[in-house]
C-alpha cells in the first residue's frame, strides 16, 4: 500500500464518525496500538523537542525501510502518534520525502498541527521526515 | 455567595463570551494568562485610532496635545489606582516582564560579587531568568526561599538566608501556577531590616484585590495591563523615585534623553528616562479606561465573587475521584491547579477544549515549582468575575465525561 492509500483509508475510518467524542474515543483506542518502545529508547536524543508532553521516536533502517517506534506520556498525543506511524513506518526515505501530511486536516485533526499546541504533531512530523533526509543519504 | 453581584449584566460587556467553541458557548477558564477585554477598552482603542492618533509629547499640534494628556491621564489612573505617590514613579512599560528586565538590568550596575540576591521558589520563568542574566554580570549570589509541602513559602528559611549581604528580594504576589498569596507585607518588613530592596510582580495579583503600594511601602511593583481586563503589550512599573534615579536605563532612543551629542548623553527626567521611543499610546490610554472600568464594579465585590466562585469549584472538583489540587490555602486567588490520577494533563486540556472549555495546562512557565510537586505539569483553571456557577458546573461535567473517555 502506498502512503497515499495509507492517508486514504484512514480518512474512510475518520468519515464514520458524528461528533467529536467518537472520533476521540477512536483516537484513544489507537494509542493502544502503538507498537512497545522499551525505557532504553526513551531516552534524551530520542526526545522531540517543542510538545507539552514528552514524546519520543526513534528510527532504524531495516531492508532500506525506516522502522519507527515512538511513544508519548499522553494518551491523544500517543493516537495521533499511532495514525502517523500507520501510514509513515517501514516505508522508503523518497516514500516519506515525497508525501505531505493534507490527510490530518481531512479527518478534522489540524488543529493539532497548531504550533500552539505544541503536542508535537507538526515536530514529530518534521522528524519522521529529518530521519527519511538522514537516511535517504547514507 | 453573593448575590448582589449582577454577573450576565457584567458578562454582556464582553463580546468574546458571545463566541462559539466547537459549537458549544464558550468556557474561559484561563483568566490568569489573560483576561478577556470589555467592550468599552476595545471602544477606547478604537477611538484612540479614529479621533486623535498622534505622538506624544514633542508635537506642538492639537491631535498630539491631545494624545499625550489622554496618555498622561492613564498614568495618573494608575498612580491613582495603585495609591502611587508621584505620577512620575510610574513607568510604562510593554508588560511585567520588561519591567523586571529594567530593575534587573539596573541593579546589575549596583550590585557587587559580594552581594546576595533573594527569589522565591513559587516564580514565573520571567522573574527567575532575568535575574540570572543579572548576577552572570555582577557575580552576586542568588538565593531562592523554598516552598513547604503545600507550596507556600517557607518564612522561617526565608529567615535563614535573607542577610545584610542581601540586596534584592523579588517574588510574585500570587503564584501563576498555583494561585497562593504570598505574605509579602511580612517580606517586605523583613527585608527592609536588613537593607534590602523589595520587588514585586503582582501579574497575578493586581485583577483580583485591591493594592496599596505607600502602604506596603515596595521599593519596586509591576503589573501587565491584559490581565486587569486592558490590552496587551501594556504594563507598568512603580519603583520609588530614589531608587528610580540611581538605576541606570535599560532602553536608549528618543524620549529617554534631554540632551544629546556624539560624546555624551543626558538622561530625561523620569518617567521618561524608562521610556525610550515611542510607546504603546492606545494601549497605554486603554489601560487607564480598563481601571476605571474594573472600579465602576468594585474590587471588592470582584474579590467578593471570585472568593465565591473558587470555594463552589474546590467543593465539586473535590467530588471527583483522582483528583489533586496543588497549592490548596486559605491565601489563594481563584485558581485551581490539579491532576487526575493517571491522566496527563495535556489529554485533559485537549478534551476540554472540545467541550468549548478553555484551561491552560503544562508548567505554566514555572518549572520549579512543577519539579517541587514531582509532576511534569498540571491542568489550571482560572476563574474571574465574568464567570459563573453554572460555567463550573459545566467544568464538574465535562471532566468526568473526560475521566471517563481517557481512563
Amino acid at each position: 500500500m502506498t502512503i497515499e492509500n495509507a492517508q486514504k483509508d484512514i480518512i474512510d475510518n475518520f468519515l464514520f464518525f458524528d461528533d467529536w467524542t467518537q472520533k476521540y474515543e477512536y483516537i484513544i483506542e489507537l494509542s493502544k496500538d502503538l507498537e512497545f518502545m522499551s525505557e532504553n529508547l526513551k531516552s534524551e536524543d530520542n526526545l522531540i523537542k517543542g510538545c507539552q508532553s514528552k514524546v519520543w521516536l526513534h528510527a532504524e533502517m531495516v531492508n532500506g525501510k525506516i522502522n519507527f517506534l515512538a511513544d508519548s506520556e499522553a494518551i491523544i498525543t500517543k493516537g495521533i502518534i499511532s495514525i502517523l506511524l500507520n501510514v509513515f513506518n517501514n516505508r522508503k526515505p523518497q516514500e516519506i520525502l515525497d508525501s505531505d501530511m493534507g490527510f490530518i486536516e481531512k479527518i478534522g485533526l489540524k488543529e493539532h498541527l497548531s504550533p500552539n499546541r505544541a503536542n508535537g504533531l507538526s515536530s514529530m512530523y518534521k522528524q519522521i521526515k529529518f530521519y527519511a533526509l538522514a537516511f535517504s543519504k547514507s | 455567595m453573593n448575590l448582589s453581584f449582577d454577573v450576565e449584566k457584567i458578562r454582556q460587556d464582553f463580546p468574546i463570551l458571545s463566541k462559539k467553541i466547537n459549537n458549544k458557548p464558550l468556557i474561559y477558564f484561563d483568566n490568569a494568562a489573560t483576561s478577556q477585554t470589555p467592550i468599552c477598552v476595545i471602544d477606547c482603542i478604537k477611538d484612540y485610532y479614529e479621533k486623535y492618533n498622534s505622538n506624544i509629547h514633542r508635537g506642538v499640534h492639537s491631535l498630539s496635545d491631545e494624545a499625550t494628556s489622554a496618555y498622561e491621564d492613564a498614568r495618573n489612573k494608575v498612580k491613582d489606582h495603585f495609591n502611587i505617590k508621584y505620577s512620575e514613579e510610574v513607568i510604562f512599560t510593554s508588560g511585567t516582564t520588561h519591567s523586571i528586565n529594567i530593575v534587573s538590568n539596573g541593579f546589575s550596575k549596583i550590585l557587587t560579587k559580594n552581594d546576595e540576591i533573594i527569589v522565591s521558589g513559587l516564580e514565573h520563568h520571567s522573574n527567575i531568568v532575568p535575574w540570572q542574566m543579572m548576577i552572570k554580570s555582577s557575580g552576586a549570589k542568588l538565593k531562592v526561599i523554598p516552598l513547604m509541602e503545600n507550596g507556600e513559602l517557607d518564612m522561617d528559611e526565608f529567615a535563614n538566608i535573607l542577610s545584610h549581604k542581601t540586596k534584592i528580594v523579588f517574588l510574585n504576589h500570587v503564584s501563576n501556577a498555583l494561585g497562593l498569596i504570598n505574605p509579602i507585607e511580612k517580606i517586605i518588613n523583613m527585608s527592609h531590616e536588613k537593607g534590602a530592596y523589595v520587588l514585586i510582580d503582582g501579574a497575578q495579583s493586581a485583577a483580583h484585590f485591591k493594592i496599596d503600594l505607600q502602604k506596603l511601602n515596595v521599593d519596586f511593583f509591576t503589573a501587565s495591563a491584559h490581565k486587569l481586563c486592558g490590552p496587551t503589550g501594556v504594563g507598568f512599573l512603580y519603583g520609588k523615585k530614589e531608587l528610580l534615579h540611581r538605576m541606570e536605563p535599560l532602553m536608549g532612543g528618543g524620549e529617554m534623553i534631554s540632551d544629546v551629542t556624539f560624546s555624551k548623553t543626558t538622561y530625561a527626567d523620569l518617567p521618561h528616562k524608562f521610556e525610550a521611543g515611542t510607546p504603546n499610546i492606545s494601549g497605554v490610554i486603554a489601560f487607564g479606561r480598563a481601571l476605571d472600568y474594573l472600579n465602576g464594579i468594585g474590587l471588592e465585590k470582584i474579590e467578593n465573587y471570585e472568593n465565591d466562585l473558587l470555594d463552589y469549584a474546590n467543593s465539586k472538583l473535590k467530588q471527583i475521584e483522582g483528583l489533586k489540587i496543588y497549592g490548596e490555602s486559605k491565601n489563594k486567588t481563584s485558581v485551581i491547579s490539579f491532576n487526575i490520577e493517571g491522566i496527563h494533563s495535556y489529554d485533559i486540556g485537549a478534551l476540554l477544549d472540545k467541550f468549548g472549555i478553555a484551561v491552560r495546562t503544562g508548567q505554566h512557565c514555572a518549572q520549579p515549582i512543577m519539579d517541587h510537586f514531582g509532576v511534569d505539569g498540571t491542568v489550571r483553571a482560572s476563574f474571574s468575575f465574568i464567570n459563573t456557577f453554572q460555567e463550573i458546573d459545566d467544568l464538574f461535567e465535562a471532566l468526568k465525561k473526560v475521566k471517563s473517555m481517557l481512563s
